[in-house]
């Protein structure tokens, strides 16, 4: 299968500190890849160079053959790359439908479009938040909802989209054992239903081995395994980085 | 959903309806009074799609209400042009120098964005003062009065009419400002606001957006400025002092920032608070601005437009039950 993103020899160093040193991946269109590693490792930095948040000291990131270090932050929607925060950065002011609507920016013809109630883009937001069981929610202001429903909002956002490439910034982090085994179940079925290849970073091993194709890890800036899950987690190296063998 | 839909649509009609009867119920200074009120929430309501919707912040509007002002006065003064043009071309000439400004803004985060508006409107009236040639420095040039046209001559006064002028453009521009804050515009400025990063990541362009914020709000600060100039009847440097620009924020701050109804109580307490406040002491409207926007901001940063939103919303509700419970 053809690559959606190339990542090559991607370096970033804040001050002296090397964040990221010569990392080279692929990501299979289709594919859902499981982006770990130790904390600290780069993984957060990693994604905020492919969005064009952080800027690489050196290296290309290519989508679909398109140099994306050549495209302003705000260009990357419109090639259909979606992504969620670690953090989760909703827009706490306004309704969860509105939250989803701006996920839809990029694919509105102008300015003045979906002021009304039956537009396109209304449509397909609250047909995302259906099927992500979020419809009894469209109204509320996001502010008010439990960590776990806003984190399911961002997906929403990101959904709506369109996404090509999303991009998953420890999706299960803060979330309760129940709902991480959903999670599961819900990000294999957004890579079928929506055809979107999927980057997680994540520390919860057994939601990474369940759902990748692929895994890519990361230690201290540099890429130190690239392969399925099986076989990374009987790498030595992988081992050693996690459990500080010396 | 549609039971809301009627409430909202049933308010507006009711304030519409009131509005277009109340010149008849009172004398004609009162309509006069109420113009100003109309001038001054077209000018809040450019402060609610700045402030309010893109979070940017002007303590300097004021100098757009002179562009506006001195706009239609000269081009009426010197080329005789009728109001009807040099009207939208105030809207037109503040609006460019907003884009302007804005795109400085891009630059300017926060207090310091505060800031440099803040010395903006300090700046205006020594400049207007200064090109002499231009503005007729200290003393002001004289406006015409808007004429009452032809078939509705004896029919209504001179008040009167430029009262339906400036209430029918705000009804336009309140009706206008509605639908671009619920299209795709409007909830890009409020995604600005909340979270820069994440709008960026989808797709939101923050120069555009930004940028197109505060020319918005500088066209409706320059109509606004228009029409206090007109009914006035005079434009002078002294009147888009500081004082203009602080007065501005404050109703806004106390109508409330993220309701447009917002924009009409602002514009009542722009007009009536000075009013009421001097018979009280010549020096208490400042003071009591200062110590009013100090409260609000502690105790009811939604101002009075959100306290009423959800004092009939509870209303409301309450009585909702009660007619379940029966």
């Amino acid at each position: 299968m053809p690559a959606l993103l190339e990542v090559r020899d991607l370096s970033i160093h804040f001050g002296g500190i090397a964040a990221l040193t010569d990392v080279s991946f692929e990501v299979a269109e289709g594919h859902i890849s499981g982006l770990i590693g130790p904390n600290g490792a780069g993984k957060t930095t990693c994604f905020n160079c492919i969005t064009r948040l952080y800027q690489p000291s050196s290296g290309r990131v290519l989508f679909s053959g398109d140099d994306l270090l050549q495209r302003a932050p705000h260009e990357l929607a419109a090639k259909r790359i979606a992504r969620t925060f670690q953090n989760v950065a909703l827009f706490d002011r306004l309704t969860t439908l509105d939250n989803v609507l701006v996920g839809y920016h990029s694919r509105y013809a102008s300015d003045v479009a979906g002021w009304r109630r039956d537009d396109a883009g209304r449509r397909e937001a609250l047909a995302v938040l259906d099927y992500l069981g979020l419809l009894g929610i469209a109204d509320r202001p996001v502010r008010g909802l439990p960590f776990g429903t806003r984190k399911m909002v961002e997906l929403a956002r990101a959904l709506a989209a369109s996404p090509r490439l999303l991009l998953l910034d420890e999706p299960a982090s803060g979330l309760s054992a129940e709902e991480v085994v959903s999670l599961a179940g819900v990000v294999k079925r957004i890579a079928r239903d929506f055809g979107a290849t999927i980057i997680m970073v994540e520390h919860h091993m057994q939601l990474v081995m369940s759902v990748s194709d692929h895994v890519i890890v990361l230690a201290s800036g540099r890429k130190i395994a690239d392969a399925t899950p099986a076989a990374v987690q009987r790498d030595p190296a992988v081992i050693e980085a996690y459990l500080g063998a010396a | 959903m549609r039971d809301e839909r009627v409430r909202r649509y049933g308010s507006v009609a009711l304030v519409a309806l009131l509005i277009a009867v109340l010149p008849h119920f009172i004398p004609s200074y009162g309509a006069f009074e109420l113009t100003y009120v109309g001038a001054y929430a077209i000018g809040i309501l450019g402060l609610i799609v700045l402030t309010g919707a893109s979070g940017q912040i002007s303590l300097g509007h004021g100098a757009f209400f002179a562009i506006g002002g001195y706009t239609v006065a000269l081009l009426g003064q010197k080329l005789g042009v009728p109001y009807w043009i040099s009207l939208p071309l105030a809207a037109l000439a503040s609006g460019v120098v907003g884009l302007g400004l804005g795109l400085v803004a891009l630059r300017l985060e926060g207090i310091y964005l505060a800031l440099a508006t803040f010395a903006l409107a300090v700046a205006t009236p020594s400049t207007l003062k200064h090109f002499k040639a231009l503005t007729g420095g200290s003393q002001g040039v004289v406006l015409s009065p808007l004429a009452v046209p032809g078939p509705l001559h004896g029919l209504i006064t001179p008040e009167q009419w430029l009262y339906y002028v400036t209430w029918t453009l705000a009804g336009v521009f309140f009706f206008a400002t509605s639908l671009a804050l619920h299209s795709r515009l409007g909830r890009a400025l409020h995604a600005l606001r909340d979270n820069e990063i994440a709008a960026v990541s989808f797709g939101v362009n923050p120069h555009r957006y930004k940028t197109i914020a505060f020319g918005w709000s500088a066209a409706y600060a320059g109509v606004a400025g228009a029409i206090v100039a007109i009914a006035t009847a005079y434009a002078s440097p002294d009147a888009y002092g500081i004082a203009l620009s602080l007065a501005l924020v404050t109703g806004a701050v106390l109508g409330g920032l993220d309701t447009l109804w917002g924009a009409l109580i602002g514009g009542v307490i722009v007009e009536f608070l000075p009013l009421w406040a001097q018979n009280i002491n010549p020096a208490a409207p400042s003071v009591i601005y200062g110590i009013a926007l100090i409260l609000f901001t502690i105790f009811l940063p939604g101002g009075i437009g959100r306290a009423l939103q959800s004092a009939l919303n509870s209303l409301r509700l309450r009585g909702g039950n009660q007619h379940a419970r029966s």
